[in-house]
């Protein structure tokens, strides 16, 4: 088979119907048009009519533009391509835009009172509705924070992470490494599902009926709230965990049991190492999931207005309750403003729990992440 | 430190799958041994019931005998962690571990299964390792960078370097060289060489010419029809097999007359 004697197609062979496409640049200034063309329609029906109505013809005719122009001057496939672009920057905004107004509002409404020491060290302890009235009057200063409900969802919520992570990471073990596709596991796999999907109050009413059972009708205490807490998040963790467990390359567990390594080793040194970046982030995803969980501890643990950190005995305040309760329960009904500032403060604060534990995952993701190449 | 392996009609199975029928064979020590044929007979299959590494796999089974040194690696009272600890394996793909270092990475065996050794031993073992594996030169000076960021050859020499600091008998290589260029394939058949010196060696491969290069020995597998399970067609002295093979399918194979 020599290949010198053997002869080429000739390259631009013209066949019927099939056109070499040529190359056409396409005017990025035309961009700038369309959102002129967008703006100045959005500024005109915004005045005329009214602002969103104004933003949505605004939009549409950003779109209209770019697709029409681009079209004719570079082509359909560059027209629908701007088209597209522009849909696809139009449904990030609208995502975008409830996430950056509730933000908003909770910064807005909270932060004058959030960061004051009186709300940060204090508890409502013998705070009534006379204190808020005089505050109110400007015959007196602001007294009674939130200090006994931050320390109660800290509290709470670790242990019910103590409770649900050994839990959720030994399942999310046993499904991925010990009982791939067997019928238990299809099984577990389907509860847990199941349970995900548990809405929080019946997980509420289930810790206080359990407690209930075992220590007295009408039991309320720290813990029943982080076994509350814990049958919402034990779902979360086995799923992320088991995602996770899931993704580590199976040549891995091979080479270290082809080393002689018992498998329980080699879950513990190299499964998990391998994959604890995800798992680190995915634990602490599951609790900024129920951190501020409201119903479920309104059942379980009941308000409190003291500092109580015994959370076998006792009702304990959490963040999201206390909002709740100052919210709907001024300390006085005539001025309520002083308890209002207090709920949207403590929804300030927990917004912040959040997303502190949301930047921790990203921390513990890269701190953990295997060593990268440097080749 | 080699041992000789004797194989009795060695079924394997995957759940309910016959992958490989009626195996038997001898594996001598001290000398290397290639397993060639298409692709599905079950070279790599039967390759993994002499580890035990096949029954890692959810539904893995064998029924028969491997003998090595006369004691049965299929028996009740053995612990397939002790076999693994006797008998290495080099995986087709290079695989070290992304969280350790060059250095942990060969002393991985060492580490993983906790044992206690000084810090000096370990140095010591982990230099005589890459040595062995005809890597030292290349990585001394990085012994603490991750061995991900070797190149192929490297990281699979690696991977024998960490095979080797077990200190096994038996080591079993299945296509150590297929995700290779040439000049690393070439260190890693010059190291196989090496390595017989001192350890009993089985190599799978899809290479002809690396078969006849590097092996004493070599055995052909074949499969009827896929479906069909995979069985052994001849084994030999690598010189007989490539020359003058007994069975027609063993000639058409090695002439690249096949299928
Ligand atoms: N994990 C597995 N589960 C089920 N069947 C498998 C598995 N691995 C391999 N097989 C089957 O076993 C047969 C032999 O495969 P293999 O040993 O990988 O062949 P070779 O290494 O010779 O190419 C093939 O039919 C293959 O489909
Ligand atoms: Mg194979």
């Amino acid at each position: 088979m020599s290949t010198s004697t053997h002869k080429r197609p000739q390259r631009s062979a013209p066949i019927d119907g099939i056109e070499p496409s040529e190359v056409r640049t396409a005017p990025q200034h035309l961009v700038w048009v369309a959102v002129g063309v967008g703006l100045a329609i959005a500024l005109i029906a915004g005045f005329a009519l009214n602002l969103s109505l104004g933003l949505v013809l605004g939009y549409l005719a950003y779109l209209l533009t770019a697709y029409l122009s681009f079209r004719a001057t570079a082509g359909s496939r560059v027209g629908l391509d701007q088209l597209m672009r522009g849909l696809i920057y139009g449904a990030f905004a609208l995502a975008l835009l409830p996430l950056i107004s509730l933000l908003w509002t909770v910064v807005s409404n909270g932060a004058m009172r959030a960061f004051s020491s009186a709300f940060l060290n204090q508890t409502m302890n013998g705070v009534t509705g006379l204190n808020d009235q005089n505050y109110f009057d400007g015959n007196a200063d602001f007294i009674g924070g939130a200090y006994h409900a931050i320390i109660g969802t800290l509290e709470i919520t670790a242990i019910a992470t103590i409770i649900s992570v050994p839990i959720g990471m030994f399942t999310a073990i046993y499904l991925v490494e010990y009982a791939q596709g067997t019928r238990l596991s299809k099984a577990i796999r389907f509860f847990v599902d199941v349970m995900t999907g548990i809405p929080s109050i019946v997980a509420g009413l289930f810790a206080f009926a359990l407690f209930g059972s075992i220590f007295g009708v009408g039991t309320k205490n720290g813990i029943a709230g982080a076994v509350a807490l814990a049958v919402l998040m034990i779902p979360t963790v086995v799923r992320n965990s088991e995602e996770m467990l899931r993704i580590v390359p199976n040549e891995l567990r091979e080479a270290a049991l082809a080393l002689g390594v018992p498998k329980w080793r080699v879950i513990y040194k190299v499964v998990l190492p391998t994959a604890a970046s995800g798992l680190a982030s995915g634990i602490t995803l599951a609790i900024a999931r129920v951190i501020g969980e409201t119903a479920p501890l309104l059942v379980a643990v009941g308000g409190f207005y003291a500092l109580n950190t015994n959370p076998f005995s006792g009702p304990i305040q959490t963040l999201a309750v206390y909002a709740y309760e100052m919210f709907t329960k001024p300390l006085n009904p005539g001025f309520r403003d002083p308890s209002l500032e207090r709920a949207w403060a403590a929804a300030l604060i927990l917004v912040l729990i959040v997303v502190a534990l949301n930047l921790t995952a990203r921390l513990i993701a890269k701190l953990f992440a295997p060593k990268k190449s440097g080749r | 430190m080699s041992k000789q392996i004797d194989v009795h009609d060695l079924n394997i199975f995957y759940g309910n799958f016959h992958a490989v029928q009626d195996v038997s064979m001898t594996i001598e020590a001290r000398s290397v041994t290639a397993f060639i044929g298409p692709s599905g007979c079950g070279k790599s299959t039967f390759l993994r019931t002499l580890n035990r590494m096949h029954e890692v796999i959810p539904g893995g089974r064998v029924k028969g005998q491997v003998l090595v040194d006369g004691k049965d690696l299929y028996a009740r009272s053995v612990d397939p962690v002790d076999v693994r600890r006797q008998v290495g394996m080099v995986f087709q793909r290079p695989n070290p571990f992304p969280t350790m270092s060059i250095k942990e990475n060969v002393l991985a065996g060492v580490k993983l299964n906790s044992k206690r050794i000084s810090a000096a031993a370990g140095d010591e073992l982990a230099e005589k390792s890459l040595r062995g594996a005809n890597l030292w030169g290349e990585v001394k000076d990085r012994l603490d960078k991750p061995g991900s960021g070797l190149s192929g050859g490297q990281q699979q020499r690696l991977c024998i370097a960490r095979a080797i600091a077990v200190q096994p008998e038996v080591i079993l290589m299945d296509e150590p060289c297929s995700a290779l260029d040439p000049i690393s394939t070439l260190a890693v058949e010059d190291l196989i060489d090496e390595l017989k010196q001192d350890y009993t060696v089985v190599i799978v491969t899809h290479n002809m010419q690396q078969a006849a290069r590097v092996s004493d020995r070599t055995g052909f597998f074949n499969l009827e029809a896929t479906g069909k399970p995979g069985q052994l067609v001849e084994m030999g002295d690598t010189q007989r097999i490539f020359n003058n093979p007994a069975e027609k399918a063993t000639e058409d194979y090695i002439s690249g007359r096949f299928g």
